[in-house]
């Protein structure tokens, strides 16, 4: 699979990344090599294989869905980069 | 008493615990070591004062029977740490202060031991020099145009350097045994689920791993004890009674059976490390081990493998920086879709981008199938071959990483062969297992290079012992000139 301009474009426009036209050239260049190594994969017949769902030996556990934590809202709105009050403020998104 | 500092924790947790120093001096010791990291830039965040606090408060009622006893202790910045701004260092989490400690630092305060501040790395975990750090590149303490490795390349530098007495990195491809391999130092990937995920910022979650990054085996031991432990906010966490891996500590050895795995000896391997690979055989077998020629036949696939899996679980753990909740905001943008392609754009340095795309790629319709789970195939390959080794043998000795620790800005703009430093480290991630990397030895260059032991899951014990009776026999030191103090 080769990598061009506008699967980059896409791919971009798909992961929320906003791609500078003059580093699309370079980010072309770079991902066809990197993706040139990783089709070596296909050397390999994989056709009787399960693919790997876990790591782990034993299932994921469920907890009981219980707050043990909490009260903290002022605490981490201070992280957020606009806030009015207690909210998040965001670019407006209804007209 | 001769400096303190060069130390290493078990001799300092002694000289606490039999009060012949105080945790304040021992502290003022290290801060006096960090106000001169100017030109290695291991620091992106110095605890100095509160760290000052802390050994005061411990002096006045020290509590003698824990692991690490007023120990200052740096960490690398990818551990949230309550109230202590976490980078991951990227421009993304600049202004981070998190509000809650991970795991893995409280079982370490839990000890006795407290912050003496947050260590750079590579931005995310992503990279093998630490050059891709937000907050600029850390250079190696054994010569000043070399990289640390990485991504915990401020902990092994301020570990060399004598800035922290013991230090924590995270392993997702060779984090912590590749930076310690190019530093001379010991470092240790756990055995997946061993160390709770819990507060550490996410890169790829089914291979992230955090370890301890020490002096030697024995400190090696004692940290891992602090660390391991079940944690029930780690959805991945086991669930097993905790090991005294200090304790259980020996050199002896007799009758394990080492594999020496031929698919390990690459093409423009250099003969020092071939040397020292042999060295190594050469000295597990007058311990009395047996040694033994396996293979694992899928080896050369782990890194392609690795390549698929690692950008497509970070492409999904990173969605959520999307400048509204916290981290950076670009001040771009007309409407809220911009706002988060500029946000990201800016915010996220080039390799960080170029993971990001590569994992959106291999998820995305079309090609999920050709990539992401033919990569899952091959990774349940790779744990097959450890599977069946591990029938016929205790342990596997490689070298740690196929080259010495190179240049500031040699490997920078070519992403494969970056990449390729990771070979040797990145199949024990894929197979979620442990392993461990101690210096064996220099290159031409007096350059430190590492050998790795790998275990069967939650065979620490055994890898640390026949680790710690290779350290015995290698006997290796290091003196540094302290270029960056002049």
């Amino acid at each position: 699979m080769s990598i061009d301009k506008d699967k980059i474009k896409h791919i971009s426009k798909l992961a929320r990344i906003s791609v500078d036209e003059k580093k699309i050239e370079d980010l072309t260049k770079d991902l066809s090599s990197i993706f040139k190594f990783i089709e070596q994969l296909n050397e390999l017949n994989t056709d009787k294989v399960e693919p790997l769902s876990s790591i782990l030996n034993e299932p994921l556990r469920l907890r009981k869905d219980e707050i043990n934590d909490g009260k903290m809202r002022n605490k981490i709105l201070e992280n957020s980069p606009q806030k009015n009050e207690q909210f998040y403020v965001v670019p407006k998104v209804i007209e | 008493m001769s400096d303190i500092t060069e130390k290493n924790l078990t001799e300092i947790v002694k000289l606490i615990k039999n009060k012949e120093i105080k945790s304040e001096e021992l502290t003022k010791s290290f801060i006096k070591n960090i106000n001169k990291d100017k030109k290695l830039n291991c620091f992106i965040t110095k605890c100095s004062e509160d760290a000052l606090n802390n050994a005061k408060r411990f002096d006045k009622s020290p509590k003698l029977d824990t692991l690490l006893p007023g120990i200052p202790i740096a960490v690398k910045d990818l551990f949230c740490t309550e109230d202590v701004r976490t980078t991951a260092g990227s421009k993304m989490l600049e202004n981070f202060v998190p509000r809650y400690e991970s795991t893995i630092t409280n079982n370490l305060w839990n000890e006795g031991a407290f912050l003496l501040g947050k260590l750079n790395c590579d931005e995310y975990a992503m990279g093998s020099s630490n050059e891709t750090s937000y907050f600029g590149s850390v250079k190696n303490p054994i010569a000043e145009n070399t990289v640390p490795g990485g991504s915990s390349g401020g902990s092994a530098s301020a570990l060399t350097a004598n800035l922290t007495p013991t230090t924590i990195g995270t392993d997702t491809g060779g984090s912590i045994r590749q930076p310690a391999s190019f530093t001379g130092t010991v470092g240790l990937k756990p055995t997946y689920g061993l160390c709770s995920r819990w507060g550490i910022v996410a890169f790829a979650s089914s291979l992230d791993q955090a370890g301890p990054m020490t002096k030697t085996v024995e400190d090696c031991a004692l940290m891992l004890e602090a660390m391991a432990g079940f944690d029930k906010k780690d959805s991945t966490s086991i669930n097993k009674k905790k090991e005294n891996y200090s304790k259980n500590l020996t050199d002896n050895i007799k009758g394990l059976k080492i594999g020496i795995p031929k698919e390990y000896r690459v093409d423009g391997m250099s003969k020092e490390i071939d040397k020292i690979w042999e060295n190594g055989k050469k000295i597990l077998k007058d311990s009395g081990a047996e040694i033994v020629d396996i293979t694992l036949p899928n080896t050369k696939y782990a890194l392609p493998t690795y390549y698929i899996v690692a950008p497509a679980e970070a492409s999904s753990n990173l969605a959520r920086y999307d400048g509204v909740k916290y981290g950076f905001r670009s001040a771009k943008g007309n409407n809220l879709i911009e706002m988060y392609e500029n946000t990201r754009s800016e915010g996220f340095g080039d390799e960080v981008k170029r993971r990001i795309l590569i994992g959106t790629y291999v998820l995305s319709s079309g090609y999920y199938d050709a990539y992401y789970l033919k990569a899952q195939k091959v990774r349940q390959m790779i744990k097959n071959d450890f599977d069946q080794s591990f029938k016929k043998v205790d342990a596997i000795l490689t070298p740690s990483t196929p080259t010495s620790a190179f240049k500031i800005g040699e490997k920078k703009d070519d992403p494969i062969s970056m990449y390729l430093n990771d070979i040797f480290t990145v199949p024990v991630n894929l197979a979620g297992i442990p392993a461990i990397s101690i210096p064996a030895g220099v290159d031409m260059n007096n350059y430190p290079l590492g050998l790795q032991l790998i275990g069967k899951p939650l065979n620490e014990q055994k890898i640390l012992n026949i680790a710690y009776a290779a350290e015995k026999k290698i006997n290796f030191k290091q003196s540094l000139n302290r270029w960056w103090e002049k």
